[in-house]
């Protein structure tokens, strides 16, 4: 056995990180089955037990609730508990000590998240099919609200990772994570942000998930989307960069 | 055994090296040389500063002051020649439980930047060196605790490096699953891989090191080979193995002519620091019987590192830990 010639590149060592979380996740069936199995049991009850006391202007709540809903989940995914686990178990040490292009270890991860919120989209939207969502837009538009999603999960997931280095364990990533319920609920994923007192209409009009939740709704419902689609992918992009940045510093720290 | 490094550098050289995080100063100018060819080990209680050192050496964390260097290359300026030259075996196994031994070694050769069927190879190679061929392709999950540490010490050693850093390797495991690391270890450095390893053990740094640097408080306490130590320490020790537990107070107070005893209630020891062997061997027995104390055993020897150590820092290893 001998030492070898070069070092990993990106691409090399960005895959094997990735392959790694993938395989973790696909290895352990309870991480797939809590998260598909809380996301429709949410959506069953959004959809039948809230839906039909909410007014969504002439469209029916389940075209209504299905976008948002598919949105807001970018929320509740669990990278900053997994990215804390690696850090804890010493996983983040044995990587930095290795000769290997180290953004490359977090973008690995990143890329793997983002294909587990594709995962997720296509069961949320296939339960929600079950229980009567349609999309009514013709499929170039169907396909670009789901890129349009996974580059927001891409944002999210740098924001996690971020999220997970600071906590330091995954009880204090979850506990972390309650931060981001405000921006679930207060935002134009479950209800008509119109029908919000003040405060609460302020805070959504100008949080993140509310030009995504319209700019995928406006899309799948085959409506002008009114620069929601803009204003959606400067929030992607800002969040990215900033938190991919603050991702970079954490993670040679940590 | 093993052949020196090549370019005639020390493999570790620090020099007045610092750390501090905020209040706590975990490093107050460590100096310390480490041959090439040798295994060496780090001894001190928690709190020494021997993770710091490692997490040093390992380029995790950066010196405050000082210099630091691994086979003549600096850590802190060129970290990235040093990873190519160190394998880290953390405090933690860094190992993935949900994939199996093999893919885990062959991912860290991968990332090592070995190619698919020469990481499969190194892979392989490893596990049959650790004697985890069998359980190669099963999930590490399934591994015991000390399974994973010795598939964690391999996936340090995958990428066929220099130097190996082991952060406390056997601590947590049970007795049976440390000998069989100590072996690991020992078969490693027969195969010409130099070591340096921390530990809080003592007979883990008696047994497994060429030359033992004690660490306290951030500080080099003495170095030296294990006989060297024991030498430092510069007497021999009076121990009484009393027979029952009553007589052990009166043991303490027959030794306490010829100095300070030791005394350990749980296995009923009394041991007393002497200047000139024999004939203190017999004053004691002497004293003993005056007393009529019911003996055991009474002997004389070398100190133990245990006894090195209080002799060197003042306080004994474990009520410092």
């Amino acid at each position: 056995m001998t030492a070898p010639e070069s070092s990993a590149g990106v691409l090399v060592t960005a895959g094997q990180v990735a392959a790694r979380t993938l395989r973790k996740f696909a290895r352990t069936p309870q991480l797939l089955v809590v998260a598909t199995v809380q996301g429709v049991l949410f959506l069953i009850m959004f959809r039948y037990v809230f839906g039909g006391a909410i007014e969504t202007g002439g469209v029916a709540y389940v075209d209504f609730v299905v976008p948002g809903f598919v949105v807001a989940a970018l929320l509740f995914a669990t990278t900053a508990a997994g990215v804390a686990e690696d850090a804890a178990e010493g996983l983040f040490d044995r990587l930095r000590s290795l000769p290997v292009p180290q953004l490359s270890v977090l973008a690995g991860r990143v890329l793997a998240d983002t294909a587990l919120t594709a995962w997720t989209v296509v069961t949320t939207v296939a339960v929600g099919v079950l229980v009567g969502f349609r999309v009514h837009a013709d499929p170039v538009d169907a396909l670009a609200a789901l890129g349009l999603v996974l580059v927001y999960g891409f944002a999210f997931t740098w924001v996690f990772v971020a999220v997970g280095l600071v906590a330091g364990s995954a009880q204090a990533a979850q506990g972390l994570s309650l931060v981001f319920i405000p921006f679930s609920f207060v935002s134009s994923a479950y209800v008509p942000v119109a029908t919000m007192p003040s405060p609460f209409r302020q805070f959504a009009e100008h949080q993140p998930l509310t030009p995504m939740v319209d700019a995928v709704r406006a899309l799948v419902l085959d409506r002008p989307p009114d620069g929601a689609v803009v204003t959606s992918l400067v929030w992607s992009a800002g969040l990215a960069a900033v938190f991919a940045a603050l991702s970079v510093v954490l993670y040679r720290r940590s | 055994m093993t052949l020196p490094s090549p370019s005639g550098l020390p493999l570790v050289e620090a020099a007045g090296v610092r750390k501090r995080f905020g209040r706590v100063e975990a490093l107050a100018g460590l100096d310390l040389v480490a041959p090439a060819g040798q295994v060496l080990a780090l001894l001190g209680p928690n709190g020494a500063g021997k993770t710091t050192f490692v997490r040093m050496l390992a380029t995790l964390l950066r010196p405050d002051a000082g210099t630091l260097a691994v086979a003549g290359i600096d850590v802190a300026r060129h970290p990235e020649r040093v990873r190519r030259a160190i394998g880290l075996a953390g405090q933690h196994a860094a190992v993935e439980p949900a994939m199996t031994g093999r893919e885990n070694l062959t991912m860290v050769a991968r990332l090592f930047g070995h190619g698919r069927r020469a990481s499969r190879e190194a892979a392989g190679a490893v596990l049959a060196q650790l004697g985890l061929t069998d359980a190669a392709d099963r999930l590490v999950r399934t591994y015991s605790g000390g399974m994973r540490r010795r598939l964690d010490l391999g996936a340090s050693l995958v990428g066929a490096p220099r130097l190996l850093l082991l952060d406390e390797p056997t601590t947590g495991l049970d007795p049976r699953s440390r000998i069989e690391l100590w072996e690991a270890i020992q078969a490693l450095v027969a195969g010409g891989t130099d070591v340096l390893l921390t530990t809080q053990y003592l007979e883990e740094a008696d047994r497994l090191a060429d030359r033992i640097a004690i660490v306290d408080r951030g500080r080099l306490v003495a170095d030296g080979t294990p006989g060297e130590l024991k030498a430092r320490a510069g007497r021999d020790v009076v121990e009484v193995h009393a027979r029952d537990g009553e007589d052990v107070a009166r043991a303490a107070d027959a030794l306490s002519r010829l100095g300070e005893p030791a005394v350990d209630r749980a296995t009923r020891r009394v041991a007393v620091p002497v200047d000139a062997g024999a004939d203190r061997l017999i004053e004691a027995a002497r004293a003993l019987d005056e007393l009529d104390v019911a003996v055991e055993d009474i002997a004389l020897r070398r100190p133990t590192l245990d006894e090195v150590f209080l002799a060197l820092t003042g306080a004994p290893a474990e009520e410092r830990a």
